[in-house]
């Protein structure tokens, strides 16, 4: 089993922290993974990505040129990934800005209303830990209890003030898929 | 094993300081910051530890020099365009016999190129790189956790040989991060430093210096240099092989095109095509021997790389006209994936049993 997975939107909405979180909790699981960032010209407010291999054998390239599933933060994300997905691949949007009625009809598109459903529990800067929830849901790419029991190890020092928030987060986004 | 997720910049940078490294002298370039940076933050925590962004590579470069001459485990690093301002500086420490380590975390070339990974650096660095006749040990690991592996191996090597060795990732194997274990890594072994600069009180002078105005002593010195690399060719050659013993084409590819490599001959062998890989670990000394023992069995080798043919100058001196050699490259900063790779060998192994028939 090889699921190579590609987290994007603007930079500053905190694509590069989910991917980091995926790849970290999937380390600690013991499974082989790799976490790649593009880097260079990314700035605030222009777009990121990142890509992270999760595999029960040694990963050979750490890049997807057609990656199992895609995270899109924002519309421009959305429409580069979405071509390159595999048939039968699913993209998880954030649909409080990305429309996806331009969509391929042969992948599957799971449509998180991110930024109100972060702005319930009292801020959008963790609107990327929702559909985080709502990817692991829908993917299983990791164990979300395991996540959820290890998460102030997973998210590092320093995060220890926002680990309830995160974790609200993740839950929300978690059981919005579960409805 | 207590294993973290890092980046192999990073990786690199606690490495170096695990095994005794207290002096780092850098000056930023993408795609190798994360170095800098680690290095930057981790340095001031160890004792006697320096770490100063300089002015320039070249500054770095003779800094690293400096602290070699003061008898400190020095290290830069830089990416491409950097490294090329670094030769003189190699050249001149390969002159004095000063121990050093360099980082090459190479992007697509030549000139300022761009800042995606590249092998476009590797004749640079196996050939000595700066003006004169000298040679670096140069280690290209393919993970991050063989680069924190390679950086105690080069620091060793550089104390014990007396001469700079140049570890050569890219820029994938420095911004991927992957989870890496340091449990293992540990300045072990204690080398005489009876060449230093310390101060003479209380014993004779000593000097360092690479200037030999006579033609006799500089041959000397060049002979004397000679037959210190022939002794790290005898002694240092380092390779892996993969699934050789029954292969009718070899893949021959170091680092970040191993790995791809390595990948692409798995999707051959679920197609029961016999593929094998040798990867040479150290560029410089080349793995010469097996790549020509293999030889004496297999007819067709396929040589794989981010660059245009580099690599491939030395595998055709190893084959000594035997063989047949195939070739795909990739250069500019083009990462293949190992699907594109399966596809290409195959065409060629399909050629190659006709050809036989």
């Amino acid at each position: 089993m090889m699921i190579k997975t590609i987290f994007s939107g603007f930079g500053g909405q905190g694509v590069l922290s989910m991917g980091y979180t995926v790849a970290n909790t999937a380390m600690f699981e013991g499974k082989h993974v790799t976490y790649f960032p593009s880097y260079g010209v990314e700035v605030r407010g222009g777009t990121a990505n990142c890509t992270v291999v999760v595999s029960d054998e040694e990963i050979a390239s750490p890049v997807a040129s057609e990656p199992d599933f895609v995270v899109a933060m924002n519309q421009p994300s959305f429409a580069r990934f979405q071509s390159i997905l595999q048939s039968g691949g699913l993209i998880c949007v954030n649909s409080s800005i990305v429309n996806t009625s331009a969509a391929r009809h042969d992948i599957e598109i799971l449509a998180v209303p991110t930024s109100e459903l972060a702005e319930q529990i009292g801020s959008i800067k963790v609107a990327n830990m929702v559909l985080l929830g709502a990817f692991i849901r829908a993917s299983s790419i990791v164990s979300f209890d395991f996540m959820i029991k290890n998460l102030s190890q997973i998210l590092g020092e320093g995060k220890s003030q926002l680990i309830k928030l995160n974790k609200e987060a993740l839950e929300m986004g978690f059981n919005y898929v579960k409805e | 094993m207590k294993k973290q997720l890092m980046s192999g910049n990073a990786a690199l940078g606690e490495a170096a300081v695990l095994s005794g490294c207290t002096c780092y002298f850098g000056y930023p370039i993408t795609p190798q910051n994360e170095l800098t940076e680690y290095m930057a933050k981790r340095m001031p925590e160890v004792p006697g530890g320096t770490f100063i962004q300089s002015e320039s590579e070249i500054a770095a470069i003779n800094m690293v020099l400096g602290a070699s001459v003061a008898g400190a485990r020095a290290m830069t690093s830089s990416s491409s365009p950097g490294m090329s301002l670094k030769q003189e500086g190699i050249s001149y420490l390969a002159a004095d016999e000063l121990p050093a380590v360099i980082i090459n975390m190479v992007r697509g070339g030549p000139g300022m190129g761009n800042i995606s990974p590249a092998q476009s650096d590797y004749l640079q660095a196996t050939r000595g790189g700066g003006h004169g006749d000298y040679r670096t040990i140069v280690l290209a690991p393919s993970s991050v956790q063989e680069l924190a592996d390679a950086v105690p191996v080069a620091f060793d090597l550089a104390d014990s040989y007396r001469n700079p060795v140049i570890i050569l990732g890219d820029g994938m194997l420095g911004q991927m991060m992957e989870p890496v274990s340091f449990d293992h890594i540990r300045q072990e072994k204690v080398y005489p430093k009876d060449y230093i600069l310390t101060g003479a009180k209380g014993r004779p002078a000593r000097k360092i210096h690479s200037l030999l105005f006579d033609t006799k002593l500089e041959e000397e010195h060049n002979w004397k240099l000679f037959r210190k690399y022939k002794g790290m060719e005898q002694n240092e050659v380092r390779f892996e092989t993969f699934l050789v013993d029954d292969a009718e084409m070899v893949v021959i590819a170091y680092g970040t095109s191993a790995r791809i490599a390595k990948g692409a001959i798995r999707r051959l062998r679920q197609e029961n095509l016999k593929v094998g890989l040798i990867r040479p670990i150290t560029l410089w000394p080349f793995p010469t021997n097996i790549i020509r023992e293999t030889a004496t069995r297999v007819k067709d080798f396929f040589v794989f790389e981010m660059s245009t043919g580099q690599l491939i100058e030395d595998v055709r001196l190893a084959l000594e006209g035997r063989g047949h050699i195939h070739f795909y490259g990739r250069p500019g900063g083009v990462i293949p994936t190992p699907v594109e790779l399966f596809r290409i060998v195959s065409r060629h192994y399909y050629q190659s049993q006709q050809v036989k028939k």
